[in-house]
């Protein structure tokens, strides 16, 4: 399938942008006599031929080695990623659920109750959602609801227990919910206007049952092809939402490397992510197959 | 006693009356006609005995069904009546069935809706409906899913949902309009089998179904009835005049007034064409063997044929917009580039083509007068912009047309209107040859005759000569010199237009006019008279394609292919040709 | 045009003056620091409508700048991946055939990245270089116009009057131009609106994370991102440009909305 071909091709591009840059790992410290810069190129390799890099690297990869990282000397890559990323995972995968189940209610709500003020209610909260970027909601959530308010706590460190999760998840899964919800609506209009929706109430069945047993399945799949971007684009916000919170996950760790031109630990990130990308959207591609049969029968 | 009286039904979506101050019963057990143009009401009306119009629909008056009033009922109650005491059977099976659910689940649905049954029961109830109905294996069928069935098959289930839960009236909205001719009789058939004492309300536009299968009829016009009674009298004395319009256009099976004189001048020859498309996986279909036409000029020629069959194909090769693998195609005495781009303009400009969807043929960004004049633009390029729009006045004239067309978008046309910018956009660089795809079957009863007499016409003025790809018989019947049947990419037969319906030599020549519905109640015809559908074309039968449907089948049908050979005046393909035309004489 | 897209534009269009005018009469400039006006309340006074930051500096005036130049970005960036995506999405959608599915190959395999860390690493690895935002947003959003053009393209391609004129010997050019194009205009003009809002979303990211635009010139996500900082003392040095971003946004997001309802309609009929 393309999915091994686009994970090679993200590896190779991401090398070759970051080898590509000017400067080194090793020029924000001070500025180091030629002869140690060498030593120091020559211990990590860098002296070789950029192929013959990039083949060191891969064959790495496939051995679950992601090299050491530049910064933070006394790990490798591997192990910072391995401690960083339970924490965006529980992060990420709760937003992705709230966003799910909140968003497809709303949508399915909506649509049931079309030009209504709950409808257009609901829309405006949406468009507002996907309006407002994750760096701005979070800050003005933090604000509002931490220190204003003081209902839950702002920071990461020095709380324990679930409370301090629930700032960061709304903020990540807000606009999530928001672009589910529009997605949902309209799908669901689309199908709750099709023919098979009028005989299903040609036959006797009451909304409820037409939902559930009718359009449910069908309005879902544009949800569903959603959630591939949708993952990378909780990714993406969890940089974001990571910084502001002071949550010590993979996004933190992947500004930081940006930042500090540790090149194995951001390409190491980098494809971590894409790895997960693919996976996910390979997963949602079986799913699809699973729920349209028309796909399914070959 | 009467099972539905609709009392003063009307319709109304702001200003404008869809259904306007109808009324109409129908007994226990009566199957009743309802037949009007596009635009004429029925569908509302079937939709409003259900309940079923969109929010912004007021809708006046009574609908009293075994003395219930079902106006102003709650949705809970409606729902109630819904499939278990009215169901319906809509128009397109492929649209109206869940693509997501197969058949069995949809209609163990109606019955745990209903609570008649659910679990294994309902699944029994199930599977033994879609027997009724004539789905072959039926315990398979309930696991399969729409896309799966073919057609004819898809509306046989929509029939078992509709009767699954014992309703005492089915309403049926073009039931059989999206099926093949001899499917069709096969659907009406069941209909008339398997409904027993339940009351039928049949919609439809073609006045040949009502007159086979239906005791009373109702004629709507503009959402008015202008017209009640026993088929048979409407048919006999109507005493409406649009009554009278629609029977009037009705196309019977014996018209016989083909004018047009014939020369001998062939215009277009396709010979030995072999038309297949790749369907990826390396396998190729193939979807038309080894046929040949020929036109001559003033003279239409009719390619009938039902799904699958391969006429759109061969035109469309013989045309050059698709390529064709084997075979020539000579055009007033020289053979063409297989591809339309090798052409030259001479050849392109000599043959044009009209299509089926009126308004899908036209640009929706272009005005009338410059899509006429397009093909001036290109090919006549020394003319000045007075001298086309000239031109383009004229040719619209022709087609019935008036100057306040030049500035309409296709948007704001009719059908007819459109179809006629159509031919007027076909005629203008004067081709000899037209092709007409299937050009009048979207079209109502009283546009389309009108649309044939302008074709008519031109070919008498001009010598033009015309391919008419059709699956309907009666427009075949109306227009065209010579036929043409295709079965499966084959020619079954050909023959002048006497010959073929007077005596049809192939089997499925035969069966087809036999499943054709006439509109004479007395003789209405529209009956079965073959088993089966059209198989798939990719996996066409053996030997002879038609052998498995066919009432004479012999082993050498089964072996081997037929060749096409003359008998008499008909060119025909089947090993029992004169067995079967002496059996007649 | 219905109301709701008048308000919009109408409003799009009053940013715009605002922010090109706006500087032009206060009497302050955005590099203007004055150590003894830090974080002062917006006041009438001495024109800091909007306060001071942290630095002295009028806030008007910066965000106004801010907005001059995010909305600067995000045009001409949707520009470029307009450009980009029509061009490639016709081409794949007209040649149709093995050219478009190798063509449409290359965008499903870039659509799976994840492109912000790409464009993250790109900006770190040249030094926040100004031109390579707009190429890096360019890159990232012309994949769905590509996509939506293309797939336009094939079932305009497929539609009855573009056969009736190959077969009346309408040359291929002409038919692109005149036949398919003007009927790509509608979903064209939508999208562009859409694809506005994401990259000013994406710039503001940028800018937010610090690798963006650089100081002293200023967009609205730097604001935010400096506001952010504030939040607890300053609050207005945060809200005021996170409302401004967020209007600008709601109103492209609303405006592509309408006019893709707008041109719904007048394609079913």
């Amino acid at each position: 399938m393309g999915a091994i071909p686009t994970l090679l091709l993200v590896i190779v591009l991401a090398f070759l942008m970051v080898h590509a840059a000017p400067g080194g790992p090793f020029d924000d410290e001070r500025v180091l006599p030629p002869e140690t810069q060498a030593a120091l190129e020559a211990a990590y390799n860098l002296d070789e031929p950029l192929h013959q890099q990039l083949f060191n690297y891969l064959s790495g990869v496939v051995r679950g080695d992601l090299g050491p990282s530049y910064r933070y000397r006394d790990y490798t890559v591997s192990e910072l990623i391995g401690s960083a990323f339970p924490v965006s995972l529980k992060l990420g995968a709760m937003a992705m659920l709230v966003a799910l189940i909140v968003g497809v209610l709303a949508g399915t709500v909506a649509a049931l109750r079309r030009n209504t003020a709950l409808d257009k209610f609901v829309m405006a909260f949406a468009m507002t959602g996907i309006s407002i970027p994750v760096f701005v909601i979070a800050p003005i959530l933090v604000l509002l609801l931490a220190v204003k308010l003081q209902w839950l706590p702002a920071g990461w460190s020095g709380n324990e227990g679930t409370g301090r999760l629930v700032l960061p998840v709304i903020a990540l899964a807000l606009p999530q919910v928001a672009y589910i919800a529009r997605l949902m609506r309209a799908s669901m209009v689309d199908v709750l206007s099709s023919d098979f929706i009028r005989t299903a109430r040609a036959q006797g069945l009451g909304t409820t049952a037409i939902i559930r047993y009718h359009a449910l399945k069908p309005a879902m799949l544009p949800v569903l092809s959603y959630m591939g971007p949708a993952v990378a684009a909780i990714l993406t916000g969890s940089v974001v939402v990571e910084e502001i919170f002071g949550i010590p996950g993979l996004g933190q760790f992947f500004v930081r490397g940006a930042l500090n031109r540790d090149y194995t630990l951001v390409l190491g990130i980098v494809i971590f992510y894409a790895a997960l990308v693919v996976l996910f959207n390979l997963v949602v591609d079986l799913l699809y197959g699973i729920i349209d049969p028309r796909i399914r029968r070959r | 006693m009467s099972l539905l009286t609709v009392d003063q039904l009307s319709v109304r979506y702001g200003d404008v009356a869809a259904v306007d101050g109808l009324s109409f019963s129908v007994s226990k057990g009566e199957s009743v006609g309802l037949v009007g143009e596009s635009g004429s009401g029925k569908s509302q009306t079937a939709l409003a005995l259900l309940g079923l119009l969109p929010a912004n629909a007021l809708v006046t008056g009574s609908i009293d069904f075994a003395g219930e009033e079902l106006i102003g009922k709650s949705e809970a109650a409606l729902n109630d009546l819904r499939a278990s005491k009215i169901a319906m059977v809509f128009q397109d099976p492929m649209q109206a069935l869940n693509p997501f659910m197969s058949i069995g689940a949809q209609l163990a649905c109606i019955l745990s809706q209903h609570r008649i049954a659910s679990g294994r029961e309902a699944r029994d109830k199930v599977i033994s409906m879609l027997e009724r109905v004539g789905l072959p294996d039926a315990p398979r069928q309930y696991t399969t899913y729409p896309h799966e069935l073919s057609g004819g098959m898809r509306q046989r289930a929509m029939i078992a949902s509709a009767l699954l839960a014992g309703p005492d009236l089915l309403i049926a909205d073009e039931p059989t309009t999206a099926l093949d001719v001899t499917v069709q009789a096969q659907i009406l058939d069941l209909l008339d089998e398997i409904r027993e004492d339940t009351s039928l309300l049949l919609i439809t536009h073609d006045l040949g179904v009502v007159a086979g299968r239906c005791e009373r009829m109702l004629v709507l016009e503009n959402g008015r009835l202008v017209e009640e009674g026993s088929t048979r009298d409407v048919f006999r004395r109507p005493q409406h005049k649009h009554t009278a319009a629609l029977l009037c256009a009705a196309l019977t099976l014996d018209r016989a007034d083909i004018p047009g004189r014939r020369e001998d001048e062939e215009i277009l020859a396709v010979n030995g064409a072999e038309v297949s498309y790749n369907i990826g996986g390396g396998r190729a279909l193939k979807a038309v063997r080894s046929v040949d036409l020929t036109v001559d000029a003033g003279e239409t020629v009719a390619v009938v044929g039902e799904s699958g069959s391969g006429k759109t194909s061969l035109v469309r090769a013989a045309l050059g917009l698709i390529p064709m693998q084997e075979g020539r195609v000579v055009f007033c005495g020289s053979t063409l580039a297989p591809r339309l781009k090798d052409r030259d303009q001479g050849t392109r400009r000599g043959m044009q083509l009209v299509f089926q969807d009126p308004a899908g043929s036209l640009n929706p960004q272009m005005r009338v007068e410059s899509i006429v004049a397009e093909p001036l633009v290109v090919h006549e390029a020394g003319l000045s912009k007075d001298e086309r729009k000239k031109q383009v006045v004229a040719m619209l004239g022709k087609t019935g047309l008036g100057p306040e067309y030049l500035r309409r978008y296709p948007h704001e046309l009719s059908g007819g209107q459109a179809q006629r910018v159509a031919i007027a956009r076909a005629l203008i660089l004067r081709p000899k040859v037209l092709v007409c795809d299937e050009a009048v079957a979207a079209l109502d009863g009283t546009v389309r005759e009108q649309v044939l007499q302008l074709l008519r016409q031109v070919q008498d003025e001009t010598g033009l000569a015309i391919v008419f790809i059709t699956h309907d018989l009666a427009v075949v019947r109306a227009i065209s010199h010579r036929v043409l049947v295709m079965y499966l990419g084959g020619l079954v037969e050909a023959a002048s237009n006497e010959t073929l319906f007077s005596t049809p030599l192939h089997p499925y020549t035969r069966a087809l006019l036999e499943a054709v519905p006439v509109p004479d109640p007395d003789n209405a015809g529209g009956r079965t008279t073959v088993t089966g559908e059209v198989p798939s074309v990719m996996q066409p039968p053996g030997g002879c394609t038609f052998h498995p449907r066919c009432r004479h089948v012999r082993e050498k049908c089964r072996a081997d292919r037929p060749e096409t050979r003359e008998i008499g005046p008909t060119t025909v393909s089947c090993h029992l040709a004169e067995e079967l035309a002496s059996e007649r004489r | 045009m219905s109301r709701s897209m008048k308000v919009c534009g109408g409003i799009l269009v009053f940013v715009v003056v605002l922010a090109l005018v706006g500087p032009l009469i206060s009497p302050h400039t955005y590099l203007q620091t004055n150590f003894d006006a830090l974080l002062q309340k917006p006041t009438l006074g001495d024109f800091h409508l909007f306060g001071t930051d942290d630095l002295g500096r009028d806030l008007f005036v910066r965000v106004m700048l801010g907005a001059q130049v995010t909305i600067l970005v995000a045009v001409v960036a949707s520009i470029v991946s307009l450009v980009i995506g029509v061009a490639y999405g016709a081409v794949a959608g007209y040649v149709g055939g093995r050219v478009d599915a190798v063509m449409m190959r290359f965008v499903d395999t870039l659509y799976a990245l994840p492109f912000i860390f790409f464009v993250i690493l790109l900006m770190v690895a040249f030094e926040r270089n100004f031109l390579l935002i707009f190429v890096a947003i360019g890159a990232i959003n012309w994949l769905d116009m590509a996509r939506i053009v293309r797939g336009q393209t094939l079932s305009l391609r497929e539609r009855e009057f573009v056969e009736a004129a190959r077969l009346a010997g309408v040359s291929p050019a002409r038919i692109v131009f005149r036949h398919i194009a003007p009927n790509l205009f509608g979903i064209v003009i939508v999208y562009v609106t859409l694809t506005i809002p994401q990259a000013i979303l994406v710039e503001s990211f940028l800018s937010f994370l610090g690798l963006g635009i650089q100081e002293p010139q200023t967009s609205l996500g730097a604001l935010v991102d400096a506001g952010v900082n504030q939040m607890e003392g300053a609050s207005w040095v945060l809200l005021i440009p996170a409302t401004l971003l967020a209007l600008i946004l709601l109103c492209f997001n609303f405006l592509g909305d309408a006019l893709r309802d707008y041109f719904d309609v007048r394609d079913q009929r």
